[in-house]
């Protein structure tokens, strides 16, 4: 099936078999590599984009579902908003392999959208379904802090 | 393949009738966990999530009604159901985790049938009911009669979840939930349990338990139930609910837990439950 | 200058978080096929036949098996005892019997149908219980002073066997490689691996090719933890051998489901300890036995062994230690490197032996410890006499002081009776650790480790090593190094990629020895450059004096200043290209006897001590840990927050390995072979961490450095299961420490509720 996604605010007109994930369409036919496989069975959070700017995980979306949907990737996000963000997030030790990051900023930026000052306990809600194996979540939570000492 | 993806529900009815064998789609949040190969395999898919009349929670009189693709994180966020029955709003917010709860929907969790689903308890102690369509027209079951076995619903061919129907609860009734987990977030439940109860003139009244990941299907434990009701508010109540939750339930080891543990996980939150009516 | 210890952004950061970075699974496909791996579903089984269809596979689809090999059949590490294809047994469920590539992933995934293997199943060895009456892959003894004799005469024997469970690696990126053949016949292969050169010699192996002929290729990777130390080598050969028979480049790229089942783990262990101890509590002498489950196939179990018996005494003092250890084998996927490498299961037992010992003795556990810390002029059962660098009490001191451990501790202790039903039960626990820095014993003196730099014709510095970017930070801190002992700046030194064509074998990118060794000799060749060009534009100036280099910049006399990277270009031009290279040798004192177990094991040691607080929940017995205070003296710290990073991100592993974490089998089956049954720590299960640095310089290491990666790894799980301890009064001997396992331990006390009298007539309901 051909169907029409906006990806980063482009018109992306796609094709291929109605099952197959949104996580190869952007990987395989977009070349959105920053989205990440880290699982393939929605638990590691390493493949979420906005849908309709909500963090989903791309990996358990069907083409069929894609249709006319506004995606937003880390590459269109990473390279919109919040840059104070993103440099505070490597220099605070959010990242050290990078492979779960991508998915983390994206929940992270989608957070921040809706709520630009979270706790700690909120941070901890909306970043529970990404998982990280480097960093012991602390350098995360760190960004997140200064985020808001920079306020 | 054939893929739909009607804008109405009886344009989604007729593709039904001509074509029962259609696998309907959600959030494909657990439809989506298989092997390629096995997805290319179906021979039709049918979207209902861009189907307006099937999403929403509304009131309508004395029923809250909630369609099948709404999503647990707009049942987690309504304000109706955060007033009114509150353990499913818990439940919502203990699924997976937000990506997940974005996505998976209230239909889905039940059409998937897992003795596991988070919010299956809630929905047997909510008496709640689940009207059904398809090709036949619709019909309206009581959710404890709808989960019939492991992975066994009681849609026909052709059959699709439309709503469900919550009774407003009984004024003055308390409402519980707690997960059991494997972790914190992103966890399958080792015992899920859900509670609702009332007490009036220092008995308790009404009492309505379920346990998820117990048995094949999530269970109202009925036994249980029917000898509580009417005794005297005291904490050795609590002491005796647990241990009969516990008798009730015929749980096994599994890859997330132990058959012990379940059981002496419920009975210890059914006894903590009941002890907070008490206090 | 004070770049080190400072912070400067990592130069991965900005492309990580922005998605840009290419990972293995990122570059493009470039035209190569996909290959997929048959795998043996039984544990243990004769192969009688193996059949490939090519007529009922995807067209083109080709397959490999051992028949197929065009050298010997087994991966190069140690030894090459582990097969790269299963030829007439199959050891473990997993095990690849044979490899296919097709066109696209899901033609490589259909090619798998058209193999038909006849397999006629045997007997397998599933656990440490039987397999210990096999002959062991490997033994080791350690001893010193006379042990028996005086466990014989104790004033008090305490005695306990701990045993820790699997643990599988998670990085998030799963295993990733790429092969593909020149036309002149030379193999390149680019992956996701920790040690090119690993990959390089196996290769070299099997396909008896001149090491110029082989070309690999490290990329960026998404996670390693030590799993992709010995693993990537067995990836990389099946993936050449699908290139050579398809003829064109081939990409294996493992998912979770695979990557779990058919990877190497940490070593299940069984840890018994009999203790002579004092009425003081004094160590007076100890008997160790220590044995790890190997998995199917040898691979580097003898040198996990090794670090296990060298650790496994503690950093306690004791004179009389008798330590066996052996690796055992099992019909399992085979055992290998996971960050700590055989030191976290030895000290988690040591660890609850110490705290044993302190309840036998009414102690608490800080004071046990202090009683018995390992101090500078005391000996390690290797006879190895600790040097100035020695911090275990300063560890201890600072964790306890921080936290308040031994009040809190008393006090939990005795308010536990007095908790009210239905609050959450506190617990706070302790752990002292060390780890050995750098390879073992004689390890880097074989190793050969070279390392190179060269000068670039715009006047930088390519610094030249085989050291590999795996989020820890090695393209940080090695330029870092490198400008700090020359007077660079950061921006005058690139690092080469790790590419065997372009970089010398400085070794694995293993055993926290980055930076300790690796950084030391890139400080040495790149000083040595700055030397040789200093020396020259020396020559070149009227005043012929000797010249400095700061921040960048070099001094002369007179005031005068130019960018060194201007001279160095100047130099290039003049002198054409230069390259200094060196090879590393350790300290001549650092010797080591591989036959006695006496000498030297390691040039220095880390330390560290972890306080684990936590909460029980008092009705479903869940446990969790709150904070973690986290005390490691490393030696230097090079660069503080990715020491810090590298301290919480081990640390939670170990505390998730001592609480939650579990690799479930049945008859050699997992049962738990995805993200979503084998259970990782989500941001929510993750305590707070509070990390202090300590440093105690080691005159050895490059700028005092001890080495931080896998220092953490050792003390998370003793904590967190002395807190649960300490909140219950549940004594824990084997990890997980998972709910399950304290109701089993504790069915006798806590059962369900039993039914009470007709709660109608009750006594005291009238509440």
């Amino acid at each position: 099936m051909k169907s029409e996604l906006f990806v980063n605010g482009k018109s992306r007109v796609v094709e291929g078999h109605p099952m197959d994930r949104l996580l190869d369409i952007l990987r395989d036919e977009l070349g959105l590599i920053g989205t990440k496989e880290g699982c393939g069975e929605g638990e590691c959070g390493a493949c979420t984009v906005l849908m309709n700017g909500e963090p989903v995980l791309s990996c358990l979306i069907p083409r069929i579902q894609c249709e006319a949907a506004t995606v937003e990737t880390v590459e269109g996000l990473a390279a919109a908003e919040a840059r104070a963000f993103l440099e505070g997030f490597v220099s605070d030790g959010g990242v050290q392999c990078g492979a779960c990051t991508p998915g983390i900023i994206v929940t992270a930026l989608a957070l921040l959208r809706d709520n630009p000052h979270p706790d700690r306990q909120e941070v901890q809600t909306a970043l529970a379904g990404n998982l990280c194996r480097c960093t012991g979540y602390e350098g995360i939570h760190r960004a997140f802090d200064r985020g808001a000492e920079d306020e | 393949m054939k893929a739909l993806a009607p804008r109405t529900l009886d344009e989604a009815l007729l593709q039904l009738t001509q074509t029962p064998d259609l696998r309907p789609l959600a959030g494909c949040t657990d439809l989506m966990v298989s092997e390629p190969e096995d997805r290319r395999d179906w021979s039709g898919v049918l979207d209902l999530r861009g189907i307006s009349e099937l999403r929403g929670i509304e009131w309508r009189g004395e029923t809250l009604e909630i369609g099948a693709v709404t999503a647990f994180s707009e049942i987690r966020d309504s304000p109706e159901v955060r007033q009114s029955f509150p353990a499913l709003a818990e439940a919502a917010s203990r699924i997976g985790g937000w990506q997940i709860q974005n996505r998976a929907s209230l239909g889905g969790n039940m059409a998937n049938a897992s003795p596991a689903g988070d919010s299956l308890p809630v929905l047997l102690v909510l008496d709640a009911q689940v009207v059904l369509v398809g090709p036949e027209g619709k019909r309206s079951v009581p959710y404890r009669d709808f989960h019939l076995g492991y992975r066994q619903t009681a849609l026909g061919p052709g059959e699709i979840i439309g709503w469900v129907q919550l009774p407003k609860p009984p004024v003055g009734a308390t409402q519980f939930f707690r997960k059991v987990g494997t972790r914190e977030a992103q966890a399958i439940s080792k015992v899920v349990v859900a509670l609702l109860a009332s007490v009036s003139d220092g008995q308790i009244s009404d009492y309505r338990l379920a346990a998820g990941s117990v048995a094949e299907t999530p269970v109202r434990l009925t036994e249980v139930e029917e000898s509580i009701v009417g005794r005297a508010l005291k904490p050795e109540v609590a002491d005796l609910a647990g241990h009969l939750a516990a008798q009730a339930v015929r749980p096994i080891d599994d890859v997330r837990s132990t058959a012990e543990y379940r059981r002496f996980a419920l009975a210890q939150v059914v006894r903590r439950m009941t002890l907070q009516l008490v206090r | 200058m004070t770049l080190l210890g400072s912070s400067p952004p990592r130069p991965d950061g900005a492309s990580k978080v922005d998605g840009t970075l290419r990972y293995a699974n990122d570059l493009p496909m470039d035209g190569a096929w996909h290959g997929a791996t048959l795998r043996s579903p039984y544990p243990h089984a004769r192969i009688r036949a193996l059949q490939w269809h090519p007529e009922r596979a995807p067209a083109g689809a080709v397959c490999v098996t051992a028949a197929d090999l065009p050298g010997p059949n087994g991966v190069q590490l140690l030894d090459d005892e582990w097969p790269v294809l299963a030829a007439e047994l199959v050891q473990h469920v997993g095990e690849p019997v044979a490899v296919v590539a097709a066109p696209s992933k899901l033609a490589a995934r259909q090619a798998l149908r058209a193999i038909e293997v006849d397999y006629e199943p045997l007997e397998p060895t599933l656990d440490l219980s039987t397999a210990g009456r096999q002959e062991p892959l490997y033994s080791l003894e350690l001893k010193s002073g006379e042990a028996e004799e005086e466990l014989a005469r104790a004033h008090l024997l305490v005695e306990g066997t701990y045993r820790t469970g699997h643990q599988e690696h998670i990085y998030i990126e799963c295993q990733v490689m790429s092969a593909g053949w020149e036309a002149d016949g030379s193999l390149v292969v680019e992956g996701s691996m920790q040690c090119p050169y690993f990959v390089h010699r196996s290769l070299i192996h099997v396909f008896g090719l001149t090491a110029e002929r082989v070309v690999v290729k490290a990329t960026p990777m998404g996670g390693g933890f030590g799993g992709k130390e010995d693993f990537p080598s067995v990836i990389a050969l099946h993936a050449a051998l699908l290139a050579k028979a398809c003829g064109h480049p081939v990409r294996i790229a493992y998912d979770r489901h695979e990557d779990i089942i058919g990877t190497t783990k940490r070593h299940p262990s069984v840890v018994t300890h009999r203790a002579a101890v004092d009425a003081e509590g004094h160590l007076q002498a100890m008997e160790i036995d220590v044995v790890l489950d190997g998995g199917a196939f040898r691979t580097l179990s003898p040198v996990v062994l090794s670090r296990a018996v060298l650790h496994a005494a503690g950093p306690y003092r004791c004179p009389n230690v008798h330590i066996r250890g052996k690796v055992v084998r099992t019909n399992t996927a085979p055992n290998g490197a996971f960050r700590g490498f055989g030191a976290p299961q030895v000290q988690f037992a040591m660890e609850r032996q110490m705290d044993r010992i302190a309840r036998r003795l009414g102690l608490d556990p800080l004071e046990i410890r202090l009683r018995n810390v390992l101090e500078e002029g005391d000996r390690l059962p290797t006879g190895q006499t600790m040097d100035e660098s020695c911090s275990a009490r300063l560890c201890l001191e600072k964790a306890a002081r921080e936290t308040d451990f031994k009040q809190r501790w008393r006090h939990l202790e005795a308010q536990r009776r007095d908790i009210a039903d239905g609050d959450s039960m506190p617990g706070v626990g302790l752990s002292l650790y060390f780890h050995g820095a750098g390879f073992t014993g004689n390890g880097e003196r074989v190793l050969q480790s070279v390392i190179e730099a060269a000068l670039l014709e715009d006047g930088r510095i390519e610094v030249r090593t085989a050291a590999v970017e795996m989020g820890q930070g090695c393209d940080t801190v090695l330029p870092m190094m490198a400008a700090e002992a020359s007077g660079l700046e950061l921006e005058d030194v690139v690092l080469a990629p790790p590419d065997t064509s372009r970089v010398p074998d400085s070794g694995p990118s293993v055993a926290s020895r980055t930076s300790m060794v690796v950084g030391g000799e890139v400080a040495h060749v790149v000083s040595e450059i700055r030397d040789r060009v200093l020396a020259w534009w020396s020559d070149r100036q009227e005043s012929g004096a000797a010249h400095t280099v700061e921040d960048g910049l070099v001094r002369g006399e007179k005031g005068q200043s130019w960018p060194f990277r201007e001279v160095a270009r100047s130099y290039a031009e003049a002198m054409g290209p230069l390259v200094v290279s060196r090879q590393h040798e350790p300290p001549e004192w650092q010797v080591f006897d591989e036959e006695t177990y006496q000498g030297v094991a390691y040039p220095t040691y880390a330390f560290g001590a972890d306080v684990v607080e936590v909460e029980v929940d008092p009705d479903t017995l869940e446990v969790s840990p709150k904070k973690v205070t986290a005390v490691c003296e490393v030696g230097r710290v090079l660069h503080e927050k990715l020491c810090v990073g590298q301290v919480e991100g081990g640390t939670l592993q170990a505390v998730a390995w001592g609480l939650m974490e579990e690799v479930k089998l049945e008859e050699g089956r997992y049962l738990n072979d995805r993200l979503a049954t084998y259970i990782i720590p989500t941001i929510k299960d993750s305590p707070e961490m509070e990390v202090h640095l300590l440093e105690k310089p080691w005159k050895g290491g490059a700028f005092g450095a001890k080495g931080v990666g896998e220092l953490p790894m050792d003390g998370g799980a003793p904590a967190a299961v002395s807190a649960v301890e300490n909140a219950t009064g549940i004594e824990v001997d084997a990890i997980p420490a998972t709910p399950e396992r304290f109701l089993a331990l504790t069915s006798a006390r806590r059962q369900v509720p039993s039914e009470p009298e007709d709660p109608e007539r009750a006594r005291g309901a009238d509440r």
